[in-house]
């Protein structure tokens, strides 16, 4: 695809240096993808219940709107809150570990295994606990999105240059005033960069706890447009949430950028 | 001349009872206003002895006093300078300058109060060392050399008594290293500061010291202590004088044994 629109723009070259390709290349990319997969369906004359062609999937969007668009609100609000709490909690923890060596060493381990365990083997535990519904969702995207963020804050205090460390005791600065002035502002760099791998795998989390165990979300619409074979369904859903994804990521990339622009040197001295 | 700093036959050993021996038996004294330079081969304990000077490590044995006090604790009346500049990318130069204010008991409780004044300070510690304009930059936006200029302004703005410095112009080239030289003479001679300078370089010790101490391998102690003669102020160009290259010559050949008998 990219190969074919080089080839038909190289003549006009005036025209070629004008547009900026960088720009343009995700957008260019996407459309290049929905077309392979529609020249893959017609080449292969795969039946819509195995794959449905992106034409079939969006007359889904536009047929089943109302659902669709109940449902991914439904999420983006499990998954929203369910980050906001791992954003609150995983900074917390992050600082609460990466303020000394021994608790570092302590709790590392631990938040390992943890990490280990699959989410999905909990969200039955989940449902013992609060009953089937957003709860559940909301504390598994929790659950799965936290650690990324509590890794990155750790570290990002764990690794302050010793010399500057030297140089703020000397002149008599308690442990407090080296994570104020140097450790914090240090760390968050890798906080809001940790941000923008924890909003993918919250929404993980929230579609996981509701295909299982909820009455609302894409993951239970989904789980029931394939218990009726209606497979354009399932695929409208997998694409809302990918809107959904990289709309939240954009975000948490816009903001990473506004905070931290420090971190992005050769963007900003440009 | 009083002494500011004495080390008085410190043993300091890291990691335990049978952890390395860093430092053994050492002894050296500096007077008040002196240019102290320590040489020796790598893994001397040079760095150790920043560290037992700052407060930063107690000796097991032996005491370091500085300023007529035992040191038990880190120091505030130091400031230090490394190798690596260290300054903190998401503040200014300027504000990178006044962090030790913001630290040092006796300044920080005067600092919003008086922000104005300590501004002026570090603006005009800035133009000593020729960054006069450049407090409002970030320090990746500064050369190494400018970076290191920085550092230094950054160890002096709390009017320290004592400057400690390990080997803050090793990563620089050779004419970087040579203006800064003159920037740290200047210093020294306008301010009446102690500095200690830890060096691997033997014409930078020889060029800006009154005293060169020679360490042994380690563990680190004194094996020499060298009076350099040559007058203030100095000139770069005493470096091509035959008596300078003979005492870097004979500073080059102490060393050379010290790390053969290692």
């Amino acid at each position: 695809m990219s190969v074919l629109t080089e080839n038909t723009v190289t003549p006009a070259k005036p025209l070629a240096h004008h547009i900026n390709w960088v720009k343009l290349a995700p957008w260019l990319y996407t459309i290049g993808l929905f077309v392979l997969w529609e020249l893959l369906v017609i080449v292969l004359q795969t039946p819509p219940t195995i794959l449905p062609a992106p034409s079939r999937v969006f007359q889904a969007i536009v047929q089943y709107w109302s659902p669709i668009w109940k449902n991914s609100l439904q999420t983006l609000y499990t998954t929203t809150v369910g980050f906001a709490i791992a954003v609150v909690a995983g900074l917390a923890i992050g600082l609460f570990i990466g303020w000394s060596k021994a608790i570092y060493a302590g709790l590392y381990p631990l938040m390992i295994g943890f990490n280990a365990i699959p989410k999905v083997a909990l969200v039955p535990i989940l449902v013992i606990w609060f009953g089937i519904g957003a709860v559940p969702a909301i504390l598994t995207a929790f659950l799965i999105s936290f650690f990324p963020i509590v890794v990155n804050v750790a570290t990002g205090l764990a690794t302050i240059e010793p010399e500057t460390e030297d140089v703020l005791r000397a002149l008599g600065a308690k442990k407090l005033d080296i994570m104020l002035k140097v450790g914090i502002p240090r760390s968050m760099p890798y906080f809001f960069g940790s941000l923008k791998v924890a909003i993918t795998l919250a929404f993980v989390g929230s579609v996981v706890s509701e295909t299982v165990a909820s009455n609302y979300g894409l993951g239970n619409m989904m789980s029931s447009a394939q218990s009726q074979f209606n497979v354009p369904l399932v695929f409208a859903g997998l694409l809302m949430l990918a809107v959904e994804g990289i709309a939240m990521y954009a975000l948490m990339a816009w903001i990473e950028m506004r905070m931290t622009g420090w971190a992005h040197r050769s963007s900003m001295s440009q | 001349m009083p002494h500011l700093v004495t080390i008085d036959n410190v043993d300091m050993r890291y990691g335990g009872v049978a952890g390395t021996l860093a430092v053994s038996g050492l002894t050296m004294k500096v007077g008040k206003g002196e240019f102290a330079a320590v040489v020796g081969p790598s893994g001397c304990g040079k760095s150790t002895l920043m560290k037992l000077v700052t407060g930063l490590h107690i000796p097991q044995s032996g005491v370091v006093i500085v300023a007529d006090k035992q040191v038990t604790k880190p120091v505030s009346i130091v400031g230090m300078a490394f190798q690596n500049p260290t300054m903190l990318p998401w503040r200014t130069t300027l504000d990178n300058i006044l962090l030790p204010l913001e630290i040092v008991e006796r300044h920080r409780h005067r600092l919003r109060a008086n922000k104005r004044e300590y501004v002026e300070k570090a603006e005009h510690l800035l133009e000593t060392v020729g960054l006069k304009g450049f407090g409002s930059k970030f320090p990746w936006q500064l050369s190494g050399g400018m970076q290191q200029r920085a550092n230094l302004c950054r160890a002096l703005i709390h009017e320290p008594e004592l400057l400690m410095l390990d080997e803050p112009f090793g990563a620089l080239d050779a004419f970087t290293r040579e203006e800064l030289w003159c920037v740290i003479r200047d210093l020294h001679a306008a301010q009446g500061v102690t500095i200690i300078l830890v060096t691997h370089d033997l014409r930078e010790a020889t060029f800006l010291a009154d005293r060169i101490f020679v360490m042994s391998a380690r563990p680190g102690k004194v094996l020499k202590e060298h009076t350099v003669p040559f007058a203030r102020p100095r000139d770069l160009e005493v470096m091509y004088e035959k008596a300078f290259n003979d005492m870097v010559h004979e500073l080059h050949g102490e060393i050379a044994s010290a790390r053969v008998v290692a």
